[in-house]
């Protein structure tokens, strides 16, 4: 083996260089972000504060864990999370196992599977969608934040695909030793699909976390929105009416922008620490359910 | 002939209980809503609900097509949308083929790692992070800008930087997460390609232009053709959180209009129409983009 070349010896100097600036471009706002939110507003306001906090406090932190709403949307986002995390799951698992067999195993799946599909290619829009969840007397309720969304299609295809990449032979055997679906489905194909399901789970738990705008139409009482919705009401819309006057006599001494950096810190804080658990198994769940070879 | 009948049902029926769930919820949440689309013909009135409203045929889309701002934001969602494209197609490559020259390690992990995250974050909170750093008087970015000699710049708030602002957030969101697909299609190239053209002298760059590359062209010409479908969506959730009216001349796009006027307005049947009229295009723009991936790349949905 002979030494690397001058030239190969500088592109990769170079590329390590620019990589590692990229991947710290992606982090650096958010680091940014966090000093901020522990730094005293007037470090703030001055336009010291770059990367690490100015006159370190908790003050703006103290204040947000304060208040009710806050605590509250919390509150209704893991409910939401939870229920809507399970169900989802459990109906993808369940629901992507026919559409998975043949056409020899199961006649009319491709009749299913179109029926499903459709409704990623074309919806009826925003207005019918409001109209039907409030026809269903789902508004205000939690269930508005879940039902509607329980069928994620897209996740079923990711799963179909990725049973379908599994040996043949275990579904086979598991047959001959008398296994009914329900069983095969449980025993043999969810183990398998550990990759996927944890890619899935990953998707749904932080779809969940996120979603804002079904909170902010289909929720009217403003009491009754989830973080993401909460959040987008304070952090975007800077909606007064939302605050109590003690609340605008308070923001006076600790500053917007030091106590919307913390609530974006907050609310951001539980994907940060999920996130890496799970990111390892991206490639393969991601990758065997779309992009087949 | 019954009893094939039978023994087949027998084998299938837990098949069809299976779907059942799914089923129901998706008549009631996805195809009820389909149906509800006729209001778009309606002069609809909440008061008289889906079947009482008056039909006004097709007087609805005549006005949507008279609306003085129409093209304006036609124009705004396509241009926005395809520069994204553009960008999501060109970045996730580069930085796969630059993340493969490093060999498997704590590093390339590491990085990956990193530039993957800001796809999980909302626009909720990347709108919160980037009204705060681009913020004319007191952002980051701004005192860097006037740190270096020139004048502060009011990013969200200029139409003639706001589409920038729109297309580079974007792609610094999702970049990361794109690159995965490239990656993966790179660890499917056969080792045995590297080592030929390594016999025939092929210098590192060589085996990238000509290896690495070509081994690639199935997957891009997959991932362009499939992202043809979403000319018209140019990201509302996106949009939503950092426009204001100000930027409404570069930046409003169909679905933020549809919103304005469905929820604020309370122009029901005007909404639908244009929202109606999004979809058909649209689903005719996936219609071709899948078959054109199938012919192209071989590519089925499952």
């Amino acid at each position: 083996m002979r030494s690397a070349s001058w030239g190969r010896v500088a592109f990769q100097s170079f590329n390590y260089t620019f990589l590692i600036m990229v991947s710290l471009l992606c982090i650096l706002p958010l680091v940014h972000i966090l000093a901020i939110s522990f730094s005293s507003s007037s470090a703030v306001s001055a336009g010291d504060v770059t990367f690490w906090p100015v006159d370190f406090t908790v003050k703006s932190y103290s204040f947000i864990l304060d208040n009710p709403r806050f605590l509250a949307s919390i509150g209704i986002t893991l409910q939401r999370v939870l229920l809507g995390t399970g169900l989802s799951l459990f109906l993808t698992i369940l629901t992507a196992y026919p559409l998975s067999k043949e056409t020899s195993a199961f006649r009319h799946r491709t009749l299913f599977a179109w029926f499903f599909v459709f409704t990623i290619l074309f919806n009826g829009g925003l207005i019918p969608w409001y109209m039907t969840i409030k026809m269903t007397g789902l508004i205000d309720t939690l269930w508005a934040l879940v039902l509607p969304a329980a069928v994620a299609v897209f996740n079923i295809i990711l799963l179909l695909n990725f049973y379908r990449s599994l040996p043949k032979e275990l579904e086979e055997a598991a047959v001959i030793d008398g296994a009914g679906h329900w069983l095969i489905l449980w025993k043999i194909m969810v183990p398998l699909s550990m990759p996927a399901i944890a890619t899935i789970l990953l998707f749904t738990v932080v779809h969940h976390w996120n979603s804002w705008f079904d909170g902010m139409i289909l929720m009217n009482k403003p009491s009754h929105y989830p973080l993401a919705t909460y959040l987008q009401s304070v952090i975007i819309k800077l909606d007064f009416e939302n605050m109590r006057q003690s609340d605008i006599y308070m923001l006076g001494l600790i500053s917007d922008r030091t106590s919307k950096a913390a609530q974006i810190f907050l609310g951001t804080l539980p994907i940060l620490l999920v996130y890496p658990f799970l990111q390892r198994y991206f490639m393969k769940g991601i990758v065997m359910g779309s992009v087949k070879g | 002939m019954n009893t094939i009948v039978n023994r087949r049902w027998k084998r299938q029926w837990p098949l069809y209980a299976m779907l059942i769930p799914a089923v129901i919820l998706v008549i009631i949440y996805s195809y009820i809503p389909l149906a509800g689309g006729v209001i778009a013909f309606q002069d609809f009135k909440p008061s008289k609900g889906w079947f009482g409203s008056e039909w006004v045929g097709l007087n609805q889309f005549r006005y949507v097509f008279e609306l003085p701002d129409i093209w304006k934001v036609v124009r705004n969602t396509i241009w926005i949308s395809l520069l994204k494209m553009l960008a999501n197609l060109v970045v996730p490559i580069v930085f796969a083929l630059l993340l493969n020259e490093i060999g498997k390690s704590f590093m390339k992990r590491s990085l990956q790692t990193l530039i993957y995250l800001p796809h999980f974050l909302s626009w909720v909170i990347l709108g919160g992070i980037l009204i705060d750093i681009l913020s004319p008087s007191e952002g980051i970015v701004n005192h860097f800008i006037q740190w270096l000699g020139f004048k502060p710049i009011f990013f969200l708030g200029n139409n003639s930087w706001f589409p920038s602002v729109l297309v580079l957030s974007d792609t610094w969101k999702e970049f990361g997460f794109g690159t995965i697909i490239y990656l993966a299609a790179l660890t499917g190239i056969n080792p045995a390609l590297y080592e030929a053209a390594v016999i025939d002298g092929a210098s590192r760059f060589k085996q990238m232009l000509h290896v690495t590359l070509p081994g690639m062209i199935p997957i891009i010409v997959l991932m362009a053709t499939l992202s043809l479908g979403n000319v018209l969506n140019a990201g509302f959730d996106q949009v939503f959180n950092l426009y204001n009216p100000q930027v409404y001349e570069s930046g409003d796009v169909l679905d933020t209009l549809v919103y304005r006027m469905g929820l604020e307005d309370a122009q029901y049947s005007v909404a639908t129409a244009i929202g109606l009229i999004k979809s058909i295009v649209s689903f005719i723009f996936i219609s071709v983009s899948y078959w054109l991936a199938y012919r192209l790349a071989n590519y089925r949905i499952f």
